[in-house]
C-alpha cells in the first residue's frame, strides 16, 4: 500500500496533474456559480475533454477538480445572489444570503472556503484509512456478490429518494437498466432491441444521456420559467471585511467537526450524496444550538453556513469511496465519473487499488490538493467570480445548449446522437416536471451492462439461480437490497397507522 | 390524471413493448442450450417494469396531489414560457440536421445567433460578432488542440 501512495504522490504532484487540478477547479468554480448548472452537468459536458486528454490519471484528477469547484461554486452564488447553483448548495443560502444582505458578504465566502476546505480535508484523510480497508473485504467478493451488491446499490437509490417518490426512483432504474440493454455487449452474438436502427447498434451513449439526464431539463427549466435564473438584489458591490474573527473560529470549530464526520459518511452511503449531507448538517446543528444561537438559524447565523458547506464537501469526497472501492456511484454525480473511468479504460472497483496503485492513490491525493487549491484561488478571486454572474441569460442559455450539443457530437461524431439528444432531453424535462428522479435512470443505465455480466457469469458457474441461496454473502445482500426497497413504503404505512390511531383516540372520523 | 400517472402509463406501454420484445426474442441455435441468453435479464426487467409502472398507476397515496402537476402547480405552468422552449428545441434539431450539410462554422453561428433571437434578444451587433467567434474558436480549440474532425465548410466547399 505504502508503495501505492508514493505512486500516486508522484503521479499527482507532476506538473501536467497540478495544471490539471487547478484548471479543474477553476472551470469548476465558474460554471458551478451560474444557476443551473450543477456538477452533474458541468462533468457531463466536461468529459469529452477529459476524455481527449488520454491519460486516465490526468482525466479523473481534472474531474474531481471541476466536481469540488462546481460545489464552491455553487456556494458562491448561493450566497451573493441567493440563487443556488447545485442543489448540495440550498442550504448555504439559508444562512449565507442574510449575511450577504447583512454586508457580510466577504465573511460568509470566507466561512464557506474554510468550513468546505475542512469538511473536504478531513474527509480525503478519512477516506485514506477507509478505502483500503472496503478494498480489502471488496476482493472477497465474486461475481454473484457482485451481482447482489449491484442490486443493493440500486435499491438504496431508490430507497433515499424521499418520501413518495421511492416507486418513481424504482421505476426510472429500470427503465435505465432496460435502456442498458439496448445494443451489442460483451456477452452475447448479436446486438439487442436497436429496433433496426444502425446508429443504436452500440447502444445509447452514455454523454449523450447524461446531458439528456441533467444539463438540458436544467437549461430548459431556466427558459421555461425565467424567475429560475433571475438574479435577486444585487449585493456583490462591495466584498471586503474576509476576515474571520477568532471568537467566530471558535463557534464553528465544533460545527465543522462534527459535519466534517457525518458528512463524510453520508456520503459514503450509494443513493445519499452531498444534497442530503448538507441538510441533514443544516438541520442536526439547528436542533444541537440552543436558545439564541438557535433563533439565529436563518438570519444569517455563521453556525448555519459552516455546517451545510462543511458536510456538502466532506460527502463529496465520502462518494468517492464506494466508487472506486466498488465501482459504485453513489450519486449521479459519480455516476457519470465512472462512466468517464469505463471511457478510459479504467475498471473502477476492488482490483483498480492493485491493479492501478497509481491512479487510485492518485486521484486521493488531488483531493486533497483540489481543497488547498481551492481555497488558495478562491479566496482572492471572489470579487472577480462575481462577475461571472452578470452574463445575461440570452447568452448564457445558447452556450449550455451549444455546449450540451457538441458534447455529445464529438464523443461520437455521428449527427443522428444529436437527435436522440434532444429527444431524451424532452422526455427527461417532462419527467421533471412530474417528479421523477433523473439521477437513478443514469445509475441504472450505467450499472445495468456489469450487473448483467456478473449475474450472467454467476449463472454460468452455478448452472442456475441457485447461487441466490447457497452463498451466504449474495443472500444477505440480497435480503438487505429487497428490505431496502419494501422499507420506506413499510415505514409510511407504520405512521400512517399510527396517525390513524391517535386519530381515533381524539374521537376524529378516519376519512382518506 | 395526473401528469406523473401519464408518465407511468407511457412506461408500462414501453414496458409491454420491450417484454414482447425480450419473450419473442430470435435466439441463434447454439445459444438455445446456454443457461444464461441474452433475453433473461429483459425478460425479468420487463416485468419488473410493468409492476412498478403499475404500483404508481394505481398508489391511491399521489392523489393529494392531483389538481397541481405532480408537485408542480398549474397557475405557474400557464407562466412558463413554452414557446421559447418549443423554439429552443426547434433550433437544435435544425442544427442536428444541418451541421453535416453546411458545415460546423455555419451552423454553429446560426445556432447560436437563432437561439439568442427566439430568448428575445435584439441586439445583433453585439449577438452576431459573438456567434461567429465561439463558433471559430470552437472549432479551433476541438480540431487543434483535441485532435478531433470537424468538417467547417458546407458541402460544396472541398474540404
Amino acid at each position: 500500500m505504502f508503495e501505492g501512495i508514493v505512486a500516486g504522490l508522484t503521479t499527482a504532484l507532476s506538473v501536467q496533474n497540478l495544471i490539471m487540478v487547478v484548471a479543474g477547479c477553476l472551470i469548476g468554480t465558474f460554471i458551478g456559480m451560474l444557476p443551473g448548472l450543477g456538477p452533474m452537468s458541468i462533468i457531463a459536458i466536461m468529459i469529452p475533454v477529459a476524455i481527449s486528454i488520454g491519460d486516465p490519471a490526468a482525466a479523473l484528477i481534472m474531474l474531481a477538480g471541476v466536481y469540488y469547484g462546481a460545489i464552491f461554486g455553487g456556494s458562491t452564488s448561493s450566497i451573493l445572489i441567493n440563487a443556488p447553483g447545485v442543489a448540495g448548495t440550498v442550504a448555504t443560502s439559508f444562512d449565507g444570503y442574510p449575511m450577504a444582505r447583512k454586508g457580510l458578504a466577504g465573511k460568509a465566502l470566507a466561512i464557506a472556503a474554510v468550513s468546505s476546505f475542512c469538511g473536504g480535508t478531513v474527509g480525503a484523510i478519512l477516506l485514506f484509512g477507509f478505502a483500503p480497508m472496503l478494498a480489502t473485504v471488496a476482493l472477497l467478493f465474486h461475481s454473484a456478490e457482485y451481482f447482489a451488491l449491484m442490486v443493493v446499490g440500486l435499491s438504496a437509490i431508490a430507497a433515499f429518494a424521499g418520501t413518495g417518490k421511492v416507486a418513481k426512483a424504482l421505476l426510472m432504474t429500470i427503465v435505465g437498466l432496460m435502456m442498458a440493454t439496448v445494443g451489442e455487449s460483451a456477452l452475447f452474438n448479436a446486438p439487442r432491441f436497436t429496433m433496426g436502427i444502425q446508429d443504436l447498434q452500440s447502444g445509447f451513449s452514455f454523454i449523450t444521456l447524461a446531458m439528456a439526464m441533467f444539463a438540458l431539463p436544467e437549461a430548459f427549466h431556466m427558459v421555461l420559467d425565467p424567475k429560475r435564473s433571475s438574479r435577486g438584489a444585487d449585493s456583490g458591490g462591495e466584498i471586503k471585511d474576509l476576515m474571520i474573527t477568532r471568537k467566530e473560529a471558535r463557534t464553528i470549530a465544533p460545527v465543522v467537526a462534527r459535519q466534517s464526520l457525518q458528512g463524510f459518511l453520508i456520503g459514503v452511503m450509494p443513493g445519499a450524496g452531498a444534497t442530503i449531507a448538507s441538510f441533514l448538517g443544516y438541520a442536526v446543528e439547528r436542533n444541537i444550538a440552543k436558545g439564541e444561537e438557535q433563533a439565529e438559524f436563518g438570519k444569517g447565523s455563521i453556525k448555519g453556513l459552516a455546517a451545510p458547506e462543511t458536510a456538502n464537501n466532506a460527502a463529496c469526497t465520502g462518494s468517492f469511496v464506494p466508487l472506486l472501492t466498488l465501482g459504485i456511484p453513489g450519486s449521479g454525480t459519480t455516476a457519470i465519473l465512472l462512466g468517464a473511468l469505463i471511457a478510459l479504460n479504467v475498471a473502477p472497483g476492488p482490483r483498480l487499488m492493485i491493479d492501478r496503485p497509481d491512479i487510485f492513490w492518485a486521484v486521493i491525493v488531488s483531493m486533497y490538493l483540489g481543497n488547498v487549491v481551492l481555497l488558495v484561488l478562491n479566496l482572492p478571486l471572489i470579487p472577480y467570480i462575481a462577475k461571472v454572474l452578470a452574463v445575461p441569460r440570452n447568452y448564457l442559455i445558447p452556450f449550455i445548449l451549444f455546449f450540451t450539443l457538441m458534447g455529445s457530437y464529438i464523443g461520437q461524431n455521428n449527427a443522428t446522437e444529436l437527435l436522440i439528444l434532444v429527444g431524451l432531453g424532452v422526455c427527461a424535462t417532462i419527467m421533471r416536471f412530474a417528479d421523477y428522479p433523473l439521477a437513478p435512470l443514469l445509475i441504472g443505465f450505467i450499472l445495468g451492462g456489469m450487473m448483467e455480466d456478473n449475474f450472467a457469469r454467476a449463472v454460468n458457474i452455478t448452472d442456475g439461480i441457485s447461487f441466490m441461496w447457497q452463498r451466504p454473502g449474495t443472500l444477505i445482500l440480497l435480503i438487505v437490497g429487497v428490505t431496502l426497497i419494501f422499507l420506506p413504503a413499510w415505514r409510511r404505512r407504520r405512521a400512517f397507522a399510527r396517525q390513524r390511531a391517535k386519530a381515533r383516540q381524539e374521537g376524529i372520523a378516519d376519512g382518506d | 390524471m395526473a401528469l406523473d400517472r401519464w408518465i407511468a402509463l407511457i412506461i408500462l406501454v414501453i414496458s409491454l413493448i420491450y417484454g414482447y420484445a425480450a419473450f419473442h426474442y430470435p435466439l441463434l441455435p447454439f445459444e438455445r442450450g446456454m443457461s444464461f441468453l441474452p433475453n433473461t435479464q429483459p425478460m425479468a426487467l420487463s416485468v419488473l417494469g410493468m409492476v412498478v409502472a403499475l404500483i404508481i398507476l394505481f398508489s391511491p397515496k399521489a392523489r393529494s396531489d392531483e389538481e397541481g402537476l405532480g408537485g408542480i402547480d398549474l397557475a405557474q405552468v400557464r407562466q412558463f414560457k413554452i414557446g421559447q422552449t418549443l423554439g429552443l428545441v426547434a433550433a437544435m434539431v435544425l442544427y442536428a440536421v444541418l451541421l453535416r450539410p453546411i458545415g460546423f462554422l455555419a451552423a454553429t453561428s446560426l445556432f447560436i445567433a437563432g437561439s439568442g433571437m427566439v430568448l428575445g434578444e435584439r441586439k445583433f451587433h453585439v449577438l452576431i460578432p459573438i456567434a461567429l467567434v465561439t463558433a471559430v474558436v470552437i472549432w479551433y480549440l476541438v480540431q487543434e488542440t483535441l485532435g478531433i474532425y470537424l468538417r467547417p465548410w458546407p458541402w460544396f466547399v472541398d474540404n
